[in-house]
């Protein structure tokens, strides 16, 4: 593994157990008193200035007793990961009531999200709903509507799903020319969860829906913004599930305690938190959130309503935005696909910008409307490198560039934007965000 | 031995059976006529759910100014939210289609996106005002509705809108919107298709926007939101920095002034330094720390809200702000608040 030639200013790996990350932190601090008033613009290698602390071969977690069990009776991570959090996208909203929170992508394994950083999008801000007086109304064009509690919906037969769920406005930032630094901003409008509950069908069975005239349903949310979106009745009766569970737990209050719809592959507006109603319908309803927002505007000046289905689409994790690769040598290039339209059949990688592309591995098991993580194997030689990935669905949709989605739905739309993301190597090993053509 | 079989067989089928093929399960209970009517109250643009009720532009001025205004802005111009008024042209109520959309110049508003007025009376019944949702009257949801229509001069100022005339009236973009894409059913054919080309694939790349260094360090320093362990390090965008840092935040509780503050959306209104729709922390302070009642003059503002201290423009009444956190605001509002403190 070939170092770097030093460069003034560049950021190299500190030796093993160099520093602990308190010293670090101490560090830097000094640096930045050492370097007020002066124009500090270059990048401080990190420690190197500080004389290597005495190695210590036997740690104190080694020479002493730790903590009980039980200590925290909820667990949580390790105070080390506290860089690991949702954050919120400055300037991009002007209260957190009505805002999204970004899942951090770069820092997760696998394909499900940790509960606790899943993104958020609310409209009204996060209710706080009691499940024991929580109710789901089911109506409209049935024979019998029924009022159910949580205490009725967990009796039903249940199912639990791997799925993903991603806001429409996804990569929104990105329509025209790069403006955030890292996947958090770019991509963490995206998540993945095992949800549990009771298939939507099973409770329209039960209501006996009027099958001649029913054609949609409206979903409706408790929270202030009573929120509502309508859904096909061919998606309803195929695999929306009504959700209490994720991840093993109840829904977390973020994610609309106690109760949600999950419409897989669909975007995540249509996954209504909080959900209180349902109600069945001939035809389509026309609510805000499907008539002001979430429509897509088209250069000829219309706007295209009910896009409901997230389009096979995929983003590098690491490296990515903001990362620094140290040596020349091997790295895993790893990142997520997914399609609403079913499975991942392929994903390809490349470090050319697109010119040329070979197989990833994907992670299995591959399921449908759902994240899959994929790897493939690089050796970095040190020149700059433009890295991509483009997914194929099993419906044979591939990922498309961004180019190409401009060319027909111009760089306003907003949603959707399911374009290939490039991130570029510099020679200094840092990456960064951008966008080429 | 083949009756044994098929019975064998039956057995096996049924118990194959999905649930949702079976009898019902019986569970829940029929809704109460007063839960219906509490809950349904969506209205669709073929009159499903439309309530009888009327509302003139005049009385809807009234509630708008004291209920709507503190966000949307005395025109609809709205500082802090999106723009309920504007972007129509008088030719678009006869062609259907808002034509200044075409144009990336012309701003995207109520007026010229929306298709349908009953949307409008649907929202607002169910989410406005967005701090006191479903606080409306029928006749005050009409009323509110007209004078947004009057303000995108769709309606004249005499209007009295009614659950008659609400159906018949049309919108300026009432036919620009459109469901021709391959977005709405799992079968249709994406609009964009890739290319699976593997090798020597166009031309060469070339890079057409960059992150730009100045803004390297807008979202906070890229350092401290990534794992400090792993195979890459992360750039310490934080050294970069030429101006002062605003950070990217994540939810906390700490109970602090601020997070009181974030937490009951003051901000979207009051800045520290600068006037937006309400006055700026600062001069809240400067006017009222030296009198005695401060404190006790302003938790009471707080709580119940008012109008012409510093404008016509009335604050809300906020409700559900606990006693205790109201101390925290207005101790930090008197002791003199600065940004990030």
């Amino acid at each position: 593994m070939g170092r770097l030639p030093l460069v003034r200013g560049r950021i190299v790996a500190a030796p093993e157990n160099h520093l602990t990350t308190v010293q670090i932190d101490a560090a830097r601090s000094a640096r930045r008193a050492v370097l007020a008033g002066a124009a500090a613009l270059m990048a401080a290698p990190v420690a190197r200035a500080q004389a290597p602390a005495d190695p210590e071969p036997v740690p104190p977690w080694t020479r002493g007793l730790g903590a009980p069990v039980a200590t925290n009776g909820y667990g949580g991570p390790s105070p080390f990961e506290a860089n690991v959090q949702r954050r919120q996208s400055p300037g991009l909203t002007r209260t957190g009531q009505s805002s999204v929170s970004f899942t951090p992508l770069q820092s997760l394994f696998g394909i499900v999200t940790p509960s606790g950083v899943h993104f958020e999008r609310h409209h009204s801000g996060m209710p706080e709903v009691d499940p024991a007086q929580h109710k789901l109304l089911v109506h409209g064009l049935v024979e019998r509507a029924r009022m159910f509690s949580m205490n009725d919906l967990m009796r039903f037969p249940s199912v639990s799903r791997f799925h993903f769920i991603e806001c429409g406005a996804n990569s929104g930032m990105e329509w025209s020319n790069v403006a955030v630094p890292t996947v958090q901003y770019t991509h963490g409008m995206l998540a993945c969860s095992e949800f549990t509950g009771v298939l939507l069908s099973t409770l329209l069975g039960e209501v006996g829906i009027d099958k001649q005239r029913a054609k949609y349903i409206l979903a409706e949310g408790a929270d202030g913004s009573a929120l509502t979106r309508t859904i096909p009745l061919e998606f309803a009766l195929d695999d929306v599930l009504v959700v209490y569970g994720q991840n093993g737990e109840m829904l977390r209050p973020e994610n609309g305690y106690p109760l949600r719809l999950l419409v897989p592959g669909v975007q995540g507006i249509s996954n209504v938190k909080w959900l209180r109603r349902i109600e069945v319908g001939d035809q389509p309803w026309n609510t805000r959130e499907e008539s002001l927002h979430y429509i897509d505007l088209m250069p000829d000046g219309t706007h295209r309503q009910y896009t409901w289905i997230q389009e096979v689409k995929s983003v590098i994790t690491a490296p990515s935005g903001g990362q620094v690769l140290l040596d020349r040598g091997y790295y895993e290039i790893t990142g997520l696909a997914w399609s609403g339209r079913g499975r991942i059949a392929r994903v390809d990688v490349c470090t050319d910008g697109g010119r040329n592309w070979k197989a990833a591995r994907l992670q299995q098991p591959v399921l449908t409307k759902c994240l899959t993580r994929f790897r493939a194997d690089w050796r970095w030689d040190g020149a700059p490198a433009l890295l991509q990935s483009r997914a194929v669905d099993e419906r044979g949709s591939v990922q498309p560039t961004l180019a190409q989605l401009r060319a027909v739905r111009g760089t306003r739309s907003i949603h959707h934007n399911n374009g290939i993301k490039t991130w570029r190597v510099g020679a200094d090993g840092e990456v960064s965000n951008v966008q080429v053509a | 031995m083949s009756r044994w079989r098929d019975l064998v067989l039956l057995v096996l089928v049924l118990e194959a059976l999905p649930a949702s093929a079976q009898s019902r399960f019986g569970f829940g209970r029929a809704p109460t006529q007063g839960e219906i009517a509490a809950w349904d109250i969506d209205v669709r643009p073929d009159g499903h759910g439309v309530r009888a009720g009327r509302g003139t532009v005049t009385h809807g001025q009234e509630i708008y100014d004291t209920r709507c205004a503190t966000c949307h802005g005395t025109f609809g111009e709205s500082n802090a939210y999106m723009v309920i008024a504007g972007g129509v042209r008088a030719e678009d109520l006869k062609s259907g289609r808002a034509a200044g959309l075409r144009s990336p110049d012309v701003m995207r508003t109520l007026g010229n996106k929306l298709n349908y007025a009953t949307t409008l009376w649907d929202y607002i019944n169910r989410a406005m005002p967005w701090t006191e949702p479903q606080s409306l009257s029928v006749d005050e949801v009409y009323a509110v509705t007209a004078y947004v229509l009057y303000l995108n001069e769709i309606v004249p100022a005499g209007f009295e809108l009614t659950n008659e005339n609400l159906l018949t009236l049309k919108m300026p973009n009432r036919d620009g919107l459109t469901r021709q894409h391959g977005m709405g059913s799992v079968a249709a054919k994406p609009d964009v298709q890739g290319s699976s080309c593997m090798h020597d694939c166009g031309p060469e790349p070339k890079i057409t926007s960059q992150m730009p260094a100045f803004a390297l360090n807008d979202h906070g320093n890229l350092r401290a939101q990534f794992r400090p362990i792993g195979p890459l390090a992360t750039i310490d965008s934080a050294q970069r920095e030429t101006r002062p840092v605003q950070g990217a935040t994540h939810a906390g509780g700490d109970g602090s002034a601020r997070e009181i503050l974030a937490r009951h959306a003051c901000m979207s209104c009051h800045g520290f330094d600068r006037a937006l729709i309400g006055p700026a922390f600062k001069d809240i302070a400067l006017r009222y720390r030296e009198r005695g009642d401060a404190a006790n003059y302003l938790m009471e503002k707080i709580r119940k809200g008012g109008a012409g201290a510093w404008g016509p423009v009335p604050m809300p009444g906020q409700t559900t702000i606990k006693e205790d956190e109201v101390i925290t605001v207005v101790q930090w509002i008197i002791s003199g608040p600065r940004d990030g403190q």
